[in-house]
């Protein structure tokens, strides 16, 4: 086991839910999840909305649901997360950048949030004054200091939940879904934030459906398929025309993008729960062997990088 | 945590909109009271109505059980206008109110205005007094059951409520009046003032010890409400994405909840608690009557026993205004302290 800022191994998150009466059914969200971060290194993982890719970050600042059931272990700095670890680290050590204004508690002043609690008067004017030339960088006036969310712009919104971020001068940021809603501008400025941090020797962990985002700004991109991470691609691999891409949804993604051919795949991803023992690209892949029906493959390493194939594990 | 109340009130409503919104705030009262003008006439006419409708003889009640001829009681019907239309007498009664004057009791013998005075004072001390009470009680409960959730402290909290909420409020009335007057002897079983004493010679004690008891009933009747509205509020806030986001940065347990949880319950906690106006002056003819204080509520009960019709329909009145106070209040907080409603349009 190599030591990273983050290790994620074998992760896998599901929810206990009751079906006609009291049947218990699991349903599983993200199976069998491995990725790494490094210092200064941008990961994205990159899944269609609603697949569940926000229950990651959740799972690794502690905060999810109490019907969640969470498998896999996960390693900051090769020190284990478990419950105890994960309280101590949020908020300090590791931060969350959250999707949207509503993050944010509608009744209290941004300055006073952001600062967050303090325990003596001292620290909230050590604070005060960091908070201060953080907003001072992302161009938010004082004025910004005294408002409630709701009279924030959608672009301010944004550089506040940056900031939010960056006033415990965490090693590892986990951005959900920053950039849905933003024009070209907003979006380049957002993604320019990430990378100032990386550039900072930040880890960060980018969660995406934002293909474009993601291209533009990460070093790496787990992509994510029905609840599956089935490959792990360095970002310079989506380039010559894709042939260094492994996996064929990879290689589909990539031709579908606009500008690169537009070629749609027809079909849709398969829910996660209707997936047993069987690959779960099965439908679409145009070249099966005989055990992907019968056997989910597991992620490999493949050079530098991840596949969850069985063309390559041989 | 009184502090944090305190604190959390005078930040919310001093940050300045409010002062800033006085025009916008005289233009709503002066539509409310248009509003309630209206509401006032139709709730005067209904009643009186129905109480005309109703078998209830003002003459029987005024020659009470003395003993008069036949002519005497029909010279009575023509000075009081018995028989006349009801449109006359509608006419003629709401003249004399729009004058200032609702007639005279006629079991006190004295001018309704005074006797209703009189009694809503004393029933004002016992309202106001178990009105706060049971609303910081019930706020500080039920934030304690939604941020302990589903342990012991919350099912004690919550089936005490479920019980005080569905039992009867002259029953509890009786129990608490067995238990610490009659039982541990503690206090007076009722009345204002001692037996025999003059109003005016009663001491401050004598007349809080009376006070005690059916402030105390009214209270935890009033607790059950609140407490549940406000675990209720508080489990849902804790589920909403900024709850989720101040755990992801590193705030826990009580500080959470005193940071965000009261921030977010407070004023909707506030506003149902003047919303309950109506439900307090309901509690409060029933406990006045289980404890024969003499508030507004037992000259309610009275006045309708005994068919004190200018009576009834002047506390009717009162009462109509009491509540309409209360909801007015309710409808400001709601719609100029916070912060999202008062700079949102």
């Amino acid at each position: 086991m190599s030591e990273n800022l983050l290790d994620v191994y074998n992760v896998s998150i599901s929810f206990i839910q009751y079906v006609k009466g009291l049947n218990q059914k699991n349903l599983k969200v993200i199976s069998d999840l491995s990725l790494s971060i490094d210092e200064g290194e941008i990961v994205a993982v990159l899944g269609s909305s609603g697949s569940g890719k926000s229950l990651l970050a959740h799972a690794i600042l502690g905060i999810l649901p109490d019907n969640a059931l969470l498998n896999g272990e996960m390693y900051y700095k090769g020190e284990l997360l478990n419950p105890e670890s994960k309280e101590r680290l949020r908020g300090d050590d590791i931060a969350l950048i959250p999707q949207s204004v509503n993050f944010l508690d509608p009744l209290m002043k941004i300055s006073e949030q952001v600062i967050g609690e303090c325990d003596s008067e001292e620290e909230e004017k050590e604070l005060k004054a960091k908070q201060r030339k953080i907003f001072e960088k992302y161009n938010l006036g004082e004025e910004v200091d005294d408002m409630y969310p709701f009279q924030l712009s959608g672009g301010m919104a944004r550089r506040v939940l940056v900031s939010t971020a960056l006033l415990s001068n965490p090693k590892l940021v986990i951005a959900d879904e920053p950039t849905p809603g933003l024009d070209e501008a907003a979006l380049e400025e957002t993604l320019n934030y990430l990378r100032d941090m990386a550039n900072n020797n930040v880890g960060i962990l980018l969660i995406t459906h934002d293909i474009n985002a993601a291209l533009k700004v990460a070093d790496k991109i787990a992509i994510f398929y029905a609840g599956y991470v089935i490959e792990i691609a360095n970002i310079d691999d989506f380039k010559n025309n894709g042939e260094n891409l492994l996996h064929p949804y990879t290689k589909a993604l990539y031709h579908a993008l606009p500008d690169v051919d537009f070629k749609l795949t027809e079909g849709h991803q398969p829910l996660r729960d209707e997936i047993n023992d069987y690959c779960p690209y099965l439908d679409h892949c145009p070249h099966c062997v005989d055990k992907c029906d019968s056997e989910i493959p597991k992620l490999v390493k493949h050079g530098d990088k991840y596949i969850r194939c069985f063309k390559y594990t041989e | 945590m009184y502090f944090v109340f305190i604190s959390l009130i005078i930040e919310i409503i001093f940050s300045g909109g409010l002062f800033l919104n006085k025009n916008k705030i005289l233009l709503f009262l002066a539509n409310r009271f248009v509003r309630f003008i209206i509401l006032l006439i139709f709730v005067i006419v209904l009643s009186f109505i129905l109480i005309d409708m109703s078998p209830i003889d003002p003459i029987k009640t005024y020659i009470a059980n003395k003993v008069v001829s036949p002519d005497q009681v029909a010279a009575l019907q023509s000075y009081w206008g018995v028989n006349e239309p009801i449109t006359v007498k509608i006419v003629n009664w709401l003249g004399n109110i729009v004058q200032g004057n609702l007639g005279n009791s006629l079991i006190f013998r004295a001018p309704v205005i005074d006797v209703i005075l009189d009694r809503f004072v004393a029933s004002l001390v016992l309202m106001f007094s178990s009105w706060v009470i049971s609303g910081v009680l019930g706020f500080v409960l039920g934030i304690i059951a939604g941020f302990k959730r589903d342990t012991f402290v919350d099912k004690l909290i919550k089936y005490y409520c479920y019980i005080l909420q569905s039992a009867p409020t002259f029953w509890i009335a009786l129990i608490v009046l067995m238990i610490f007057s009659i039982y541990l002897g503690w206090f007076p079983s009722g009345l204002g003032v001692p037996i025999g004493s003059l109003s005016q010679n009663v001491t401050f004690f004598e007349w809080l010890n009376r006070l005690i008891l059916p402030a105390f009933t009214l209270s935890i009747l009033g607790v059950a409400q609140i407490a549940l509205y406000t675990r209720d509020k508080l489990i849902g806030e804790m589920s909403k994405d900024y709850f989720l986001f101040a755990k992801a940065r590193g705030e826990t347990g009580w500080s959470l909840i005193k940071r965000h949880g009261i921030r977010n319950v407070l004023l909707p906690a506030i506003t149902l608690q003047f919303l309950s106006f109506s439900e307090l002056f309901g509690g409060a003819v029933l406990v006045e009557q289980v404890f024969t204080y003499p508030g507004i509520g037992q000259a309610a009960v009275s006045a309708g026993l005994r068919s004190d019709v200018p009576l009834l329909l002047g506390i009717v009145i009162f009462s109509a205004i009491f509540v309409f106070v209360g909801n007015t209040l309710a409808d400001v907080i709601y719609n100029f302290v916070d912060p999202r409603l008062r700079e949102g349009d």
